[in-house]
This record gives structure tokens, C-alpha cells and sequence, in this order.
């Protein structure tokens, strides 16, 4: 298979994808008992990995002593290409890094933009971007919902998820004209105001989706396999969780209570009841229970604002090019993986001087080689499908 | 007892028993590979193959027919003749296994006196086969999914065998028309016709259970893993040779599920005591007609446990090796040792 | 360990009960789906209405919008006018290969040519094929659907609301005049032209006409402030026709009181 090189020294290591990556191996034992430790490619092509990451892991049998992830695969060079676009090409851009929370994405670029240029925005068009943002949230966490028990084996739950996010995005797209995509935000609001029915339909899709969440609670979360494969596996304590910037449900499973949405209020999110489940051992399973509590939470959301949605306009009038006043201005929001920021700093042009955008899942995923750690091979499936990322949000 | 095929001419027998074998061979997993397909549909909310001639009953030999003409494919660094014959090796058995089972009163090739010992030792063959394929795949995903595959195929066999070991303990033969013809005179507490299913009970559930894990199916389908190491010891195959997995698998779920109709679910008779029909119908003679009505007996039985095991399929997720060889060593063997015992007491006591 | 419990047999009976009922699955291509109005398919163009402003290709996040145009000259309609130039549009093309769906173009166009339609069936085997130029544009107007109408509490746009104050206003008016005659006597023509107008929409000094001349004064201070010949002469004619008309409305009011 595999050559036995001679390592240089036990603190050199090789770096991941350069010359004779693969052909390192760590000898241990004398004669007969000698053993080596394979090291593996988990990606960049994997059924697990959700997207292009890929992970070396030095194998001991099934043992993994040591994990690297690599990532890079998916840069697309986002925050160069905002340096070109004017601020409403910009909303439409970032739709696109992370794919499955597009709408909170844009949300953070809107209110960035407005907080430069004191906009501000009419309380209609605050409602309603609460309530499409926390249909964007359980979209995403349905998602993971799915995927998750489909790396564990279990391959029901993810039409079922899959069913779920069909009906969800069918009434998104009755209101933006796009599934995945939505470009609904504009700077100073949104860009057109609901169809009518959308509010019924909403309410009878949060009935709908609560029923279904009972669903998943039987198929995974209440099933004993399930919970002999995530139980104690990926512990990751509190400590550790915010010295690597973890942060949305990964970090709410370790037990730490920081949200956005209630430490720092953005929109109307300050005059709603937000809910935010928490775990206690930070294991797998904290992270699966806690991402089906927000459902659960972001469906009690929806339905306190279905009500509260005031009359008035969507938007402000702009000047006919926006340009946001010299400045910088750090924004931070609640995206569905943990929390995503915007630093945006203008001179005054149409177009802003530097984005640089603070994906959640860049810092989720610098836990995984502490996660790793002396996990099994079918251990480190379970973690990192309860690691949630988006390779998009981690590359951009 | 004389199988229906046994014509007065050795060779000629021997012809049309091959061929039988070989067409129920080729057409029963197709069945249940269909049922799969629809089941697995049906329950995940979908339709399932639906373009396919009717309702996607063509589905699986177009597949079939796709795989035939497709490439074929070596890697390079692999080991070409062991790499060659792995999938042979993997399917054989089921075929030759399938020579003692019998489907119905007569309809059987040989009844063996040491059927079930023989169905047993052939099936484990098969191990080998997958093993080959694992380690001549040059493929480290492969190596991973063998070596899952060998400690829990041999780590299953156990419970399987002693499973079946008590049921031969209550029958007190080891063919399989005699345990099927004992299940027939069984009565239990000396008044109820009942199937090994009920004493056996929990034999029956450590020889299906056993049966999936030997099958790699969900929830023990570790060495496959298709979230984890893509295929296991199948990445490499494609083609032809892929279809011959494929079939070795669905031909083993028809097999072990053959097994424990016979072995517990009272073979072909519809209840213990319950004669089949043996009245002539038009020119067919009676015992034509009895043999016909006990194939499709079994056929449902198969047909039932298979759905079974789909559904198992289709609810849960798989179980960690080291937690499944755990069950299998600390649960499932001392509980099948058990069983023995207190079968052997029952024996010798009642 | 794992020992079968409840939860193994939970899982079993959903599955069980999902098999039990209809799938969801919609069997596409035999049946269509079912897309609302403002779904993101096409863009068509209505190739009538373009002036070729150029706006929806400047602001295209990808640069996919291709336009073509020239100026045509028309010879005037009375006799002694100016000739006037138009912008003929030549080539409107989109390369769908490029193209985001973010609908930028559509909402920039201020002249209402641009128009999303939910038609999505259009994929081809030739990537050159996805760039549609504009006859197959103008034909993607036949499907484009007229917009949803709007959630209860929507503000409405702004024609609508025009109409319906413009409306709202007549009605008034005519209460008022059906009131006593007498009382609104000296009003009435006041009144009259008021009512008038409001059903125009128009404003009343629109009816007073000023022929522009240039106001001497304020060209000159334009002239002294450093300002350019054109710039001063079109400020100084505005400047003389304000303050003619603001002349002419006071001799009417006086007049009418």
C-alpha cells in the first residue's frame, strides 16, 4: 500500500496535500508487532463531509490519532468581488456563501449598510424580515435535520426533511420569487411587500411543521440506535467551545447561552420571546437536540409575529445611488449555523472599500481536530455531521 | 422425502434441477429487490420507480441489462485475479444453498440429511468473498469495509448457528424437510398446532437479527457504510461484477429468509396440522397442486420477512462496530446458549 | 449498550403509518408544477416599452444584459420644430448561462420593459443557446403573469394611491357642491376648477401658459457667479417663468375675489 518513510523528527509533520502527503506514516513497535498507522483522505469528494472539506486523519485500525482539516476547495473570492458591486449587488451576492441560511445573510448586509447611512427602516419591513429570517432558520436546521441521520444510516428522515423544506420554500417563493436564493432584502427594507394569503399560509405551515417535528423526535431523537451512536461522542466543553469562536447551536449544546438575536437585538427582536435551548454535555446529541428545539423555537417566533405585523411601507426612499458615508461599521446577526458578521468599511464610493464577512462556519470547524482526537472512524461521521457547517460559509 | 424433480434419468434430473435453481435464483431477489424499491419508497414518502413498464416492475432487469453493457473496469494497483473472482466467490454459495431449501411439498433438489448444517457451512463461504474483494481493491476505503465485514460476519455467525442448533435440538433432525414435517406434528402444551416460532421465539429473533447482521443490512451494515466508506469492499466493482454483489445480497436475504420459514415459521404448510389441498384441479395431479399452493406459501413467507427486513431498513440507523460486536458477544451469544438449554430441557423433560 | 426499548418501536410504526398514505412525490414531467406568480424563471422584455437607457446592463451583477442601439433621426411633426433623435434599440440580449436570477434589471427598469415569467423549461445542449436575444424575449411576454395582489396592511403603489385619493377627493367635492347652492356660491367656480383638476390630477397653474424668456437679472448674477452661458440662460428662463406665473395667479385672484 503505502511506503514507511523514516519521519524527521516526532514534531515535524507534513502539510496536508503537499508532496508525499500520503506516504508518511508513524512506525510503532519492533518486529513481529510492528504496526503503522494509515493515514486516510476523508474528502474532498465524500458522501459525509457536507461539501467539498477535506480531512487527513492518521488512522490507528479505526482509531483517529490525529485530524487536519483542509479547506480551500470552495473560495470563491466573495469579499473581492464585493470590493466591484454596488451595495444592492452585494445582497445578491451573499445569498450564495451559505446557501442555506440566504436570507439572514442578506439581512446582515442590508442592516450594515443602513447603520452607515442612519437609515431608517419602517417597522413593517423589520416585522416581516423577522419572520422570513426564522423561516430561513428552520429551513436550514431541517436540512441538517436530514442529513444528519442520513451519515448515521438512517435514510428516512431526510425525505421527510427534504418534504418539509418543499412546502417551506414554495411559500417563500410566493413572496421573493426564489427558493434558495431569495434577494429580498434591500438597503432601507425589503424589496416588495407579501402577497396576500401569505400570512394564513404561514400559519398553517408552523401547524404543519410542528407535527412533523414530533416526527423526527420519534425516528432519531428518541431512537435508542441514535443515541448509542451520538451519546458521549464529540464531547466538547464550554471552555474550549468559545476559545475557538464556536457559536450558534454547537455552542448552545456545550451549555453556553450566547445569541445574538437576545445578547445584541437586531430588527424587532428585542420585543419578541426568543427561546434558546441548551445542552449540558455538548455531546452530538446536545447539538441534534438543541438544532430541533430551535425549530421548535423559531416556529414559536413566527407565530407571535404573524400578528404583530404593523401597516405601513416596505421601504424607504433611496437616492438614486446609495453610497454608504466613509466609516466601517461591524455588524453582527443570528444566522442559523452561529453567529455571522459583516465589516464593512466605505470611502464614500458606491461600491464599499472591503467586506469582510465572519462566517460562523469557519469557526465551527476549527474544533473538529480537538473533536477528532481519539475518535473512531464512524465517531468522527457523527461529529462532523453535528458540527454544522456549509463548506460555502467556510471558503466563500 | 422423494423431490418432484427426481425423473428416472440421473442426468436429466440433474438438468432440470440446475435450471430450476438457477431461474428461481435469477428471479427471486428481482422480486425482492422490487419490493424494495417499493417499499422503501412508500414508506419515505415517494413513489419509487414508476417509468420503468408498469409502476417500475421493469426497473430492476433494466438495471440488470445497464450493468451488463457497461465497462469493465480493473484499477491498477489491484490484485486482477483475486479482484476477478471475489464476486463469484461472494454468489456461489447462495446458489448451491439453495439446492436443499425446500420451497414446497417435493419442490426441493435434494433433501439432505445434514441439510441445515449443509446451508449453514455453504453460506459461510461467502465471507470469504467479501474479504477478497476488500483486500484486492487497493482501496483504503475498501480494506476498512473488509475489516468490518470479517469481524462481524464471523462475530454473527454464532448466534445464527446456535439459533438454528435449538430448533434441530426441538425437531431432532437436521434436514430440512424433516424439521418443516416435525413443525407439522408439533403441538404445543400436546394440544395447540403451533410453528417453532412460538417456543423458539426468542430463536427466532436472535436468527433474524443474526440474518441481517450476516446479510450487512441495516442496522448492521457497518461494512458498507455507504455515508462512511462509500461502498466498503464493493467501491471498487462496477458493472457486471457490481450486479453479482447485488444479487449475492438480495439472493442471501431470500435464502436466510427462507431459512427461517422453514426453521420457524413452519415451511410451507399454512399452519402446523392444516393439510395442503391435494385435490386434482382439471389435468394437474394432486400433489402437483399441493406442491404449487406450499411454493407460494413460502413465497409469502419469504415475501414477509423480506419486508421485514426493509423496514428495518428503512427506520434505523447503523450501529457502531465495536456496539454491535458488543451485542453480538455479550447479548446475543450467551442468550442463544440459553435457548439451547432450556430447549435440551424441555426435551428431555416433556 | 443498546436494548430494544419504546423508541425502536416508535420508529416502526411511523414508518409504517408513512408507507400507509399517499406519497407527496409529484411526478414531473407528466405533471407540472405549480409555481406562483412571482417565481424567478425567465426575464422577458417588452421590447415596446425599452428606451434603451442602458440601466438594467449597467446594473447587472454579472454583466450578461447585451444591448445594441442607434439613434434614428425624426423629422419633426409641425412644420418649423425641432428634428427629434431616438434611441432604436438593436440588440437585446441575455446569456442565461451567466445570468444570477437576482433581478437587479427588473426592478432598475423605469420604463416597465423588463418582466420576470415562472417559464423554466428552456435548458438546452448547446451552451450557446442560453443566450436568448430579444425575439425570444418579446415571446417569453406571453407568460408572465399579472402581479399577486398584495398582503392586507401593504402600502399600495403609488398609481393606485393616487387614483384612489384623486377619487376620494372628486367624491368630496361633488358632496359639496350638492350641498346648499347658495353658501357655495362665490366658491363654485373655484370649486368647479378645483374638482376639476383634482379629477385630472393636474395642478391648477398647469392651464397658465408663459412663453420663456430669458429674466436678465438673474442671468447675469448666474454669469457673474462663474457659471456656464447654458446653465445661466436655462436657470434665468425658469426663473422668468416662475415668476410670471406666480403674476398671472395673483391677477386671478384677485379677479375671482
Amino acid at each position: 500500500m503505502s511506503e514507511t518513510l523514516a519521519r524527521p523528527g516526532p514534531d515535524t509533520r507534513m502539510l496536508p496535500g503537499g508532496p508525499g502527503e500520503g506516504m508518511l506514516v508513524e512506525v510503532r513497535g519492533e518486529g513481529d508487532l510492528r504496526t503503522q498507522d494509515m493515514n486516510l483522505n476523508i474528502g474532498p469528494q465524500h458522501p459525509a463531509t457536507h461539501g467539498v472539506l477535506r480531512v487527513v486523519i492518521d488512522l490507528d485500525g479505526e482509531k483517529i490519532v490525529r485530524a487536519t482539516p483542509v479547506i480551500g476547495y470552495m473560495h470563491r473570492g466573495f469579499e473581492k468581488l464585493a470590493e466591484a458591486r454596488d451595495y444592492r449587488q452585494i445582497i445578491a451576492l451573499v445569498n450564495r456563501h451559505d446557501w442555506l441560511s440566504a436570507f439572514c445573510n442578506e439581512l446582515g448586509v442590508a442592516i450594515a449598510v443602513e447603520k452607515m447611512m442612519k437609515l431608517e427602516v419602517p417597522e413593517r419591513a423589520q416585522w416581516i424580515r423577522v419572520l422570513m429570517a426564522e423561516w430561513n432558520r428552520i429551513l436550514n436546521h431541517l436540512m441538517f435535520i436530514g442529513s444528519f441521520g442520513l451519515e448515521l444510516g438512517a435514510i428516512t428522515p431526510v425525505f421527510f426533511a427534504f418534504r418539509e423544506r418543499e412546502d417551506i420554500q414554495n411559500l417563500l417563493e410566493s413572496a421573493t420569487g426564489g427558493r434558495l436564493h431569495f434577494t429580498y432584502n434591500r438597503v432601507g427594507g425589503l424589496k416588495e411587500d407579501l402577497p396576500r394569503g401569505f400570512l394564513k399560509a404561514s400559519q398553517a405551515m408552523v401547524a404543519n411543521v410542528r407535527t412533523r417535528t414530533r416526527e423526527y423526535r420519534d425516528l432519531l431523537e428518541g431512537n435508542e440506535i441514535f443515541m448509542a451512536r451520538t451519546k458521549g461522542v464529540g464531547a466538547l466543553p464550554p471552555d474550549v467551545a468559545l476559545d475557538y469562536g464556536v457559536s450558534g447551536p454547537t455552542l448552545h449544546a456545550s451549555g453556553v447561552p450566547e445569541d445574538c438575536r437576545v445578547s445584541e437585538p437586531y430588527c424587532r427582536y428585542d420585543q419578541v420571546d426568543v427561546h434558546v435551548p441548551l445542552g449540558t454535555r455538548g455531546d452530538s446529541f446536545d447539538r441534534f437536540a438543541c438544532l430541533l428545539g430551535r425549530v421548535v423555537a423559531s416556529l414559536d417566533i413566527i407565530e407571535q409575529v404573524l400578528d404583530r405585523i404593523p401597516p405601513g411601507p416596505v421601504n424607504t426612499k433611496l437616492p438614486k445611488t446609495v453610497k454608504a458615508p466613509e466609516g466601517e461599521v461591524y455588524v453582527r446577526t443570528e444566522n442559523p449555523l452561529g453567529q455571522g458578521g459583516y465589516y464593512l468599511v466605505s470611502d464614500g464610493k458606491k461600491t464599499p472599500w472591503r467586506l469582510k464577512m465572519r462566517t460562523p462556519s469557519f469557526s465551527n470547524i476549527q474544533m473538529i481536530p480537538y473533536l477528532l482526537e481519539g475518535a473512531l472512524v464512524p465517531d468522527m461521521i457523527a461529529i462532523l455531521g453535528s458540527v454544522f457547517f456549509v463548506v460555502g460559509d467556510v471558503d466563500r | 422425502m422423494e423431490s418432484l424433480f427426481a425423473l428416472d434419468n440421473l442426468w436429466l434430473a440433474l438438468l432440470l434441477k440446475l435450471a430450476l435453481i438457477v431461474v428461481f435464483f435469477l428471479t427471486a431477489p428481482l422480486v425482492v429487490g422490487y419490493i424494495e424499491h417499493k417499499g422503501l419508497a412508500h414508506m419515505q414518502a415517494r413513489l419509487g420507480p414508476m417509468e420503468a413498464a408498469f409502476h417500475g416492475i421493469g426497473q430492476l432487469p433494466a438495471d440488470g441489462i445497464k450493468f451488463i453493457q457497461k465497462e469493465d473496469i480493473i484499477p491498477e494497483n489491484a490484485d486482477k485475479w483475486v479482484f476477478s473472482m471475489a464476486p463469484g466467490v461472494a454468489l456461489v454459495p447462495a446458489l448451491v444453498v439453495l439446492a436443499v431449501i425446500p420451497m414446497g411439498p417435493g419442490v426441493f433438489a435434494e433433501d439432505l440429511d445434514v441439510g441445515i448444517f449443509f446451508a449453514l457451512a455453504v453460506s459461510s463461504v461467502s465471507v470469504i468473498g467479501i474479504l477478497m474483494a476488500a483486500w484486492s481493491s487497493a482501496n483504503k476505503y475498501s480494506l476498512m469495509g473488509g475489516i468490518r465485514a470479517a469481524a462481524q460476519l464471523i462475530a454473527y455467525e454464532l448466534p445464527l448457528v446456535l439459533a438454528a442448533a435449538a430448533v434441530v435440538l426441538q425437531a431432532g433432525t437436521l434436514s430440512l424437510v424433516g424439521i418443516v414435517e416435525a413443525q407439522n406434528e408439533f403441538r404445543l402444551f400436546g394440544v395447540i398446532p403451533a410453528a417453532y416460532a412460538i417456543p423458539q421465539l426468542v430463536g427466532l429473533i436472535l436468527f433474524f437479527v443474526a440474518a441481517l447482521a450476516e446479510l450487512s443490512r441495516p442496522p448492521f451494515d457497518m461494512p458498507i457504510a455507504d455515508s462512511e466508506i462509500i461502498f466498503g469492499h464493493m467501491t471498487e466493482y462496477t458493472g457486471l461484477r457490481y450486479a453479482f454483489f447485488m444479487l449475492a445480497e438480495y439472493a442471501g436475504i431470500v435464502v436466510l429468509s427462507a431459512l427461517a420459514a422453514v426453521l420457524f415459521l413452519g415451511g410451507w404448510y399454512l399452519w402446523p396440522g392444516v393439510p395442503l389441498p391435494s385435490f386434482a384441479v382439471g389435468p394437474i395431479p394432486g400433489d402437483v397442486v399441493a406442491a404449487l399452493v406450499g411454493f407460494g406459501v413460502m413465497f409469502a413467507k419469504i415475501a414477509t420477512l423480506a419486508f421485514v427486513m426493509i423496514w428495518f431498513r428503512a427506520t434505523f440507523p447503523r450501529l457502531r462496530e465495536d456496539q454491535l460486536q458488543r451485542i453480538s458477544w455479550l447479548i446475543f451469544i450467551p442468550l442463544a446458549i440459553l435457548n439451547i438449554v432450556v430447549t435440551a430441557i424441555f426435551k428431555v423433560v416433556a | 449498550m443498546t436494548v430494544p426499548q419504546v423508541g425502536l418501536f416508535k420508529g416502526l410504526a411511523l414508518t409504517l403509518k408513512t408507507m400507509l398514505k399517499p406519497a407527496t412525490t409529484a411526478q414531473y414531467p407528466h405533471v407540472k408544477p405549480d409555481l406562483p406568480p412571482r417565481t424567478r424563471g425567465v426575464i422577458a422584455l417588452m421590447e415596446e416599452n425599452c428606451t434603451v437607457c442602458m440601466l438594467c446592463s449597467r446594473e447587472c451583477p454579472d454583466w450578461c444584459i447585451y444591448i445594441d442601439s442607434h439613434k434614428e433621426v425624426v423629422p419633426p411633426k409641425d412644420e418649423g420644430a425641432r428634428a427629434r433623435t431616438r434611441n432604436v434599440l438593436d440588440r437585446f440580449a441575455i446569456d442565461f448561462a451567466l445570468c444570477m436570477y437576482c433581478g437587479i434589471c427588473i426592478e432598475v427598469c423605469p420604463f416597465d420593459a423588463l418582466f420576470w415569467s415562472p417559464e423554466f423549461e428552456y435548458a438546452t445542449y448547446n451552451l450557446l443557446e442560453l443566450t436568448h436575444e430579444k425575439e425570444r424575449l418579446r415571446a417569453w411576454m406571453e407568460t408572465v403573469p399579472p402581479p399577486p395582489p398584495l398582503e392586507s396592511g401593504a402600502e399600495l403603489p403609488k398609481e393606485v394611491s393616487d387614483g384612489l385619493a384623486a377619487a376620494r377627493k372628486a367624491a368630496e367635492a361633488r358632496a359639496a357642491a350638492a350641498a346648499p347652492a347658495a353658501k357655495a356660491a362665490g366658491a363654485e367656480p373655484k370649486a368647479a376648477a378645483g374638482a376639476a383638476a383634482a379629477k385630472t390630477g393636474k395642478k391648477v397653474e398647469d392651464d397658465i401658459h408663459v412663453e420663456a424668456q430669458i429674466d436678465q437679472e438673474v442671468f447675469d448674477q448666474l454669469i457673474a457667479e462663474g457659471k456656464s452661458e447654458r446653465v445661466a440662460r436655462a436657470k434665468a428662463k425658469a426663473a422668468y417663468v416662475r415668476k410670471e406665473k406666480a403674476r398671472i395667479r395673483a391677477e386671478r385672484e384677485t379677479a375671482n375675489t
